[in-house]
């Protein structure tokens, strides 16, 4: 069934969030959401990327061989985060450095890698973009929606301007790790309490199911079969 | 000297945990610390190909790229040669130690794209840079460090989430959302360690 142009854009808002219902990409979603403006640097980039690589992977998609797929679609995205890594070098150092070691990494971020292998191989072009930008545009409001509770709880700020000054001081362990934790489990619990009312199955681990190699891996096999023997009770 | 590399070592472990301190390596964290067999598999796998790959990319980043200017190659440049030194530890492993590709075999390729790899190749470069005695031999302590870390963290973990499984709870906190709140009170109780390594050896 062919969609049309804007569900193809929207799914990866809400429905195949790709953080809050796929989970993909969850290493740079707790680093980076200390803050609502790193959030937004983060989520701005990961998208940038996710456009190059689902275009050029497309326009590709006859020509790459089956078989050395992987290292020539990590060889794509590692070309365009350079290109992200010197733009953001020219025009924000302060971003470079709030970013810092995630912004290399956005070369293993499986939300990348997965749209690659799940969409883009198979789709047209401009598909391929819709969908590389709605999932990005999911991974920045995502991202957002961590940075503004953490922020808020943490620092007391929502893009560095003071908002609970006063009346509520600032619960520094929500920008330190297990605030990054803690915060994403509930965030998780919400988005799978409102898919359940449509229906929808609560989220699992996706950095495996967007994985080429995710047959190889046990531990992910066996988390189904668990699932699959719960539901049969 | 060897004060040094111990409290790189101990950092590495406690302070700087790549899971719990750093958010490096959360999918096999979440995705294979269901048991504690396949949870040490797969730390010893990644912890091999961490020290392998650091051992790789720090030369060819200090006496290739840097000398000719070419640092900006460093993130395509470092992760070709984890793709390939992935590789080709999976063809040597299973000609020449079936038991051991066996045993490892199946968490291999998904190393390459774990974030923890490139990031300890990275950061030690990082490292390196910021601190001029920060040299080969420390960057290869800190790669073991990071990779014990791991497998600290992931065998901890994977008892606790034993636990978690005979537990009743909550409809919609099930699966992945509980075993997040049971990461981040991992994460405090790491945070206990904080200036443990300065103060034993500072």
């Amino acid at each position: 069934m062919a969609k049309t142009p804007w569900q193809e854009f929207s799914k990866g808002l809400i429905k195949e969030n790709p953080v809050l219902r796929l989970v993909l990409g969850t290493c740079a979603t707790l680093a980076l959401s200390t803050s609502a403006n790193n959030a937004i640097g983060m989520g701005l980039a990961t998208t940038f990327v996710l456009v190059g690589s689902n275009t050029t992977i497309s326009l590709l998609r006859k020509v790459i061989p089956d078989r050395v797929r992987i290292p020539c679609y990590i060889t794509l995205i590692a070309a365009f985060v350079t290109i992200v890594q010197m733009l953001i070098e020219a025009f924000s150092p302060d971003l470079k450095a709030a970013l810092g070691i995630f912004l290399p990494l956005i070369v293993v971020n499986c939300i990348i890698l997965g749209r690659a292998e799940m969409f883009a191989n198979k789709n047209k072009v401009l598909p391929s973009i819709l969908d590389a930008l709605g999932m990005g545009a999911g991974f920045t409001a995502a991202l957002l929606s961590m940075g503004i509770i953490r922020e808020l709880l943490g620092s007391g700020t929502v893009f560095g301007l003071p908002v609970t000054a006063g009346f509520l001081d600032p619960i520094i362990i929500f920008l330190l790790p297990p605030g990054g934790f803690f915060v994403f489990g509930l965030l998780i619990a919400v988005a799978n309490k409102l898919a359940e009312r449509k229906g929808g199955a609560p989220a699992e681990l996706g950095c495996c199911a967007g994985c080429p190699f995710s047959a190889a891996c046990a531990g992910q096999s066996a988390q189904k079969e668990d699932e699959k023997e719960e539901t049969a009770k | 000297m060897i004060k040094g590399l111990i409290a790189i070592f101990l950092a590495s472990i406690l302070t700087e945990n790549y899971v719990l301190n750093k958010f490096l390596g959360i999918c096999p964290f979440l995705g294979v610390s269901k048991k504690l067999d396949t949870a040490t598999g797969m730390s010893v796998a990644v912890t091999v190909v961490m020290v392998i790959a650091t051992a790789a990319t720090w030369p060819i980043y200090t006496y290739v790229l840097q000398p000719s200017g070419l640092e900006y190659l460093q993130t395509i440049v470092f992760i070709l040669i984890i793709a390939a030194l992935v590789q080709m530890i999976e063809i040597i492993l299973r000609k020449y130690i079936p038991s051991l590709y066996n045993a490892l075999g199946i968490y291999l390729p998904l190393i390459t794209t774990n974030c923890a790899v490139l990031g300890v190749t990275v950061l030690v470069i990082e490292k390196g840079q910021a601190d001029a005695s920060f040299g080969f031999v420390q960057a290869m302590v800190n790669a073991f460090g990071s990779g014990i870390g791991f497998l600290v963290a992931m065998v901890l973990f994977a008892g606790i989430r034993e636990r978690i499984e005979n537990n009743d709870i909550p409809k919609s906190l099930r699966g992945l959302p509980i075993t997040l709140v049971a990461a981040s009170l991992t994460a405090v109780s790491f945070l206990g360690f904080q200036g443990l390594v300065e103060g034993m050896l500072g």
